[in-house]
């Protein structure tokens, strides 16, 4: 059993299989405070610290809907061209699990407030396709396990384990999409335009942080293969811990690559949920789902149901970004991208980033530089997405206003990022600590040039006679001379006054 | 300083506001009477000598420095059943999976008695996790009924009930399910209110079956549960199913029915309760209490309410369900017991281990019934029937009060059973619940109110009085006239009947 996989090459999966998903996206609301009590919802801090009786379960508490969580899946399933419920309640869903307060979960079954919606993904190509939603309902979070000893941090060979209810209670949207079919080939890259399209717009929705690295943006991948011409759907699995948008296409493609395998040498996929093995790319059997568990859901007593009236719905439809697609179109118009501009932003997930960016005082033009070169630079190097980058549009919004300012050059911005990145602190205050401020004294610069045209009289001597392009190499010199602190365009003014 | 226990709530109250008597001597005289009974009643599981005398200063200072008290009860004495958290105070439940635990926060019905300057004496005994009809259920040993001490004081709330009925204090909290304050309010000669489903918060009520638990008032009076009942009542923003609408005028009900005139007001007698299976003694007291509402002018009619004939099946089914799902939180994960932390166990074993141990037979048949009950393949037929019949019920009742204001039924077919002897038969126990079901099936209002002795065994019997849901005034107006003709029939209150207790030990 613990041979290592056959895997079949991709282009004879896709040449003998189609490929068929099933994606659920859980998305962390970032409301103030948790989906039933009114614990601050913050991500990290101590353990224990953010939890009441109602988040840690314990006897005679009970749950309080968060409004505004239900007004964000309200706004999500409209984003979604979802229909809204007029009458939906809560369910219980009953298992055991330490992390679990209740060991129960309170979620939405057969009544999710949100169903019935789809989401146009554009692909690398400009291709779009359309994915079907099935549903989008609200849960609450549970907390985290901290398994110590053993091998391998998982509950098996542990020898304690650290419960952390910090994350319990925090609301959750579950977005369900329909079986996706008939992207043959493409299916790991629409699997990925689907996530990032759906990441795009919850960002612009502002109703969470969508880090998949910190989970507050986690994606289930369901991944089967059918012969090429059968009509029934082939045995699933469920792929979990799919932390990045690359993880995603990986995945899947790992998946269709693993079950071909196993099928043309007449096996039977087993359904199970599989782990994503970021550093091998490889996925690994886990939870094997022998007898579909019962999670025996009834409607949660404790609740009364939720019944968002008409003018409520519509009152949220109003507040709604525009919609991906339309955005995009908008944006090549506005900052006048080519088309392969326009993808470059897209692949690189930096629209949003540089719209926020010009909002913040940038031109979209510098904004989209920083972007997609030096910052898409240190985000593949550091290995997360772009959006993952600990820097916000508004700071370098300040380093481009503080180079248009003069107040630094491009080198000295880009190293005010890398200090904003190490976890510095605002722009500004990497400037100070650093001593990064363009030398802007007249007269320390003059003393700098009067020692440049001293050391090189010969130059000096040419640019008096008029030949001003000669003064590069003293600029040149002062430049070195105040380590890069100087702006060139001052000490090039001041070169030629000097030798007029 | 006996004479104060023997005291209704309304007179210990007046005498304390007037500074006649200080609300640390009537906390005193209850304490001591505790001390003196509570060894053979055993109704408390937990005594807050310390809490009760402080609460009690703490009204007598307002007295003393002439500024209102906190509300009409300040200073009076209550026995509180265990199943609601009180802060820094054991909270069990009856059950040993929370023996220790000291919950960090107050129920709302805590909070709101605290507030109110009511002296919580401590914690009243009850069936595990309320689950039972004569609180032999409760891990701690039952409790007896001070009429007859080889006698159950009812279930699940039967501390409280016990504590009434032996002067150990003239006010108490109780919850009901299915009867669970009713029950053993009728066994003990003691007035039981289950308020309309939401009108007391659930907040820090230990949960059971939550679409049907309610806390009431238990009193020894028709006012003191009325007085009992406006402290408790009121939206709680804690709990989602907390009706936000004001507490029904039951204190003025109380008063206004005193008055001793029913005159105008239509009573139906329930078709289906009564016959087969109850004690001739039960039916012929309740017939009593029939002539007696008559003569008050009231116009009693029978009304069939045919669906009340399934509920005892149908909350055999919604309870255990609701309740498989409450107590899966008993983990040993977060707090209370802990069996099987030694290093050789998985986490999910310690769960199984704790929970072998921590839980009593009857909340395992419980759980066992409602895990079956939820289960793929049956939801349908079990549960989703049983709210089908719920449904039903509800209509019945509606039907019902079309035609009259009020509905009654003796509260339970026999009168108080000998410890022991339906323990091993669990239909038998069901059956005490028989009558007081319908009303938490459809969250109407509902109380007991005693109505004499039985006249083959010279226990007590239990009139129940119906209402819609907020409309808990109308029952209130009817069992305070019903009150008033009773005692005068019968020379006093039936209450003062009670064997007397002093010294009794077991
Ligand atoms: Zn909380």
């Amino acid at each position: 059993m613990t041979a290592v996989a056959e895997i079949m090459d991709y282009d004879d999966v896709v040449a003998r299989f189609d490929p068929v998903l099933g994606l659920e996206v859980h998305v962390e609301l970032h409301t103030n405070t948790k989906m039933f009590c009114s614990c601050a919802n913050v991500f990290g801090g101590e353990p224990n610290t953010n939890v009441c009786p109602t988040c840690l379960g314990l006897p005679g508490s009970l749950p309080v809907v968060n409004g505004k969580a239900i007004e964000s899946a309200i706004r999500i399933g409209l984003a979604l061209n979802c229909e809204i419920a007029e009458w939906c309640r809560f369910a219980r869903k009953n298992y055991f699990y330490p992390d679990q307060p209740k060991n129960f979960q309170t979620s939405q079954y057969d009544e999710p407030i949100a169903f019935n919606g789809y989401l146009d993904v554009t692909l690398d190509d400009g291709e779009v396709v359309r994915v079907e939603i099935e549903r989008a309902h609200m849960e609450e979070d549970t907390g985290k396990s901290l398994h110590v000893g053993g091998a391998t941090g998982r509950i098996h060979g542990a020898e304690h384990s650290l419960l952390d209810y910090n994350r319990a209670g925090v609301p959750l949207i579950e977005i369900v999409t329909k079986t996706i079919s008939g992207t043959g080939a493409r299916a790991p890259e629409v699997a990925r335009a689907y996530v990032s399209t759906l990441r795009e717009l919850l960002r612009a929705l502002d109703v969470s942080d969508v880090r998949m690295d910190q989970g507050s943006l986690r994606c289930d991948a369901n991944v089967s293969l059918m012969p090429k011409g059968a009509s029934e759907l082939g045995t699933r699995t469920e792929t979990k811990n799919v932390n990045s948008l690359r993880s995603v296409e990986r995945a899947v493609r790992f998946e269709m690559c693993r079950q071909g395998a196993v099928l043309v040498e007449g096996g039977e996929i087993v359904q199970e949920t599989r782990h994503f093995e970021e550093a091998s790319g490889t996925t690994r059997a886990g939870r094997r789902k022998e007898t579909s568990e019962d999670y025996r859901y009834f409607p949660e007593p404790d609740l009364v149901p939720v019944a968002p009236s008409r003018e409520w719905v519509e009152e949220l439809r109003g507040t709604l970004p525009e919609p991906p697609g339309e955005r995009r179109a908008r944006i090549q118009a506005e900052w006048s991208l080519t088309d392969a501009e326009m993808r470059d932003l897209v692949n690189a997930g930096a629209v949003g980033l540089v719209a926020a960016t010009v909002d913040a005082g940038a031109t979209p033009a510098e904004a989209r530089s920083w972007w997609v070169s030096y910052l898409t630079q240190q985000a593949n190097s550091r290995g997360v997405e772009l959006a993952e980058l600990p820097i916000a549009p508004a700071q370098v919004a300040r380093v481009i206003v503080l180079v248009n300012e003069g107040a630094l050059t491009n080198k000295l911005a880009r190293e005010v990022v890398n200090g904003v990145l190490a976890g510095e602190g605002e722009p500004d205050a990497v400037v100070e600590a650093r001593g990064l401020k363009v030398v802007s004294d007249d007269s320390a610069l003059e003393a700098a040039v009067d020692e440049a045209l001293a050391a090189q009289p010969d130059v000096a001597a040419k640019i008096r006679d008029g030949k001003v392009a000669a003064a590069g190499a003293i600029v040149g010199a002062v430049m070195k001379a105040t380590k890069g602190q100087a702006d060139a365009k001052r000490v090039r003014e001041l070169v030629i006054s000097r030798c007029s | 300083m006996t004479e104060l226990i023997r005291k209704t709530a309304a007179e210990l109250a007046a005498q304390i506001h007037s500074g006649e008597v200080t609300a640390v001597e009537v906390a005193q005289a209850h304490l001591d009477r505790i001390a003196e009974v509570d060894g053979a009643v055993h109704a408390f599981l937990h005594v807050d000598t310390e809490g009760a005398l402080a609460a009690a200063r703490a009204v007598d200072e307002d007295v003393a420095a002439g500024r209102p008290v906190a509300s009409p009860l300040a200073g009076v004495p209550l026995a509180l059943k265990d199943v609601l958290t009180t802060r820094g105070v054991p909270t069990t439940v009856g059950s040993r999976m929370l023996e220790g635990w000291l919950p960090p926060y107050d129920a709302t019905v805590t909070r709101r008695l605290r507030e109110a300057g009511v002296v919580i004496l401590g914690k009243t005994n009850m069936d595990e996790f309320a689950m039972g009809s004569s609180t032999e259920n409760s891990a701690y040993g039952p409790t007896r009924n001070p009429w007859d001490l080889d006698r159950v004081p009812g279930g699940s709330g039967g501390g409280s009930s016990a504590a009434l009925a032996a002067f150990e204090a003239p006010l108490a909290i109780g919850t009901d399910t299915g009867g669970s304050i009713r029950q053993p309010g009728a066994v003990t000669g003691t007035v039981g209110v289950k308020p309309t489903y939401g009108s007391v918060s659930r907040y820090g009520l230990v949960a059971f079956s939550s679409s049907l638990d309610q806390a009431g008032p238990c009193a020894r009076t028709v006012l003191d549960a009325a007085l009992l009942h406006e402290v408790i009542a009121g939206h709680d923003p804690l709990d989602s199913t907390s009706i936000d609408a004001p507490v029904p005028p039951v204190l003025a009900a109380a008063r206004e029915g005193a008055s001793g005139d029913l005159s105008g007001v239509r009573v139906g007698v329930v078709a289906q309760f009564g016959g087969e299976g109850y004690q001739p003694g039960v039916l012929r007291s309740f017939q009593n209490a029939v002539e007696q509402l008559r003569s008050l002018g009231a116009e009693v009619v029978e009304v069939s309410c045919p669906s009340f004939d399934y509920a005892l099946p149908a909350y055999y089914l919604i309870a255990p369900s609701e309740a498989s799902s409450n107590l899966a939180r008993f983990d040993a994960m977060r707090y209370g017991i802990r069996v099987g932390d030694d290093g050789t166990h998985s986490a999910e074993e310690v769960m199984s281990l704790t929970r072998e141990k921590g839980f009593g037979p009857e909340v395992k048949r419980r759980i066992m019934l409602g895990t079956y009950a939820l289960s793929s393949g049956y939801y349908d037929a079990y549960y989703g029937s049983a709210q089908k019949v719920r449904t039903l019920i509800a209509r019945d009742f509606d039907a019902a009060f079309a035609t009259v204001d009020v509905l009654i039924s003796p509260t339970t077919p026999t009168t108080a059973f000998k410890i022991g002897d339906r323990v091993g038969d669990p239909m038998a126990m069901y059956k005490a619940d028989l009558c007081t079901i319908p009303s938490n099936l459809a969250g109407n209002a509902a109380m007991s109110v005693p109505c004499g002795q039985s006249d083959e065994d010279g226990l007590p019997v239990g009139l129940q009085i119906m209402a819609p849901a907020l409309q808990d005034h109308r029952m209130y107006r009817v069992a305070a006239a019903y009150e008033v003709a009773r005692d005068a029939a019968l020379g006093g209150a039936p209450i003062l009947s009670v064997p007397e207790l002093s010294g009794a030990a077991r």
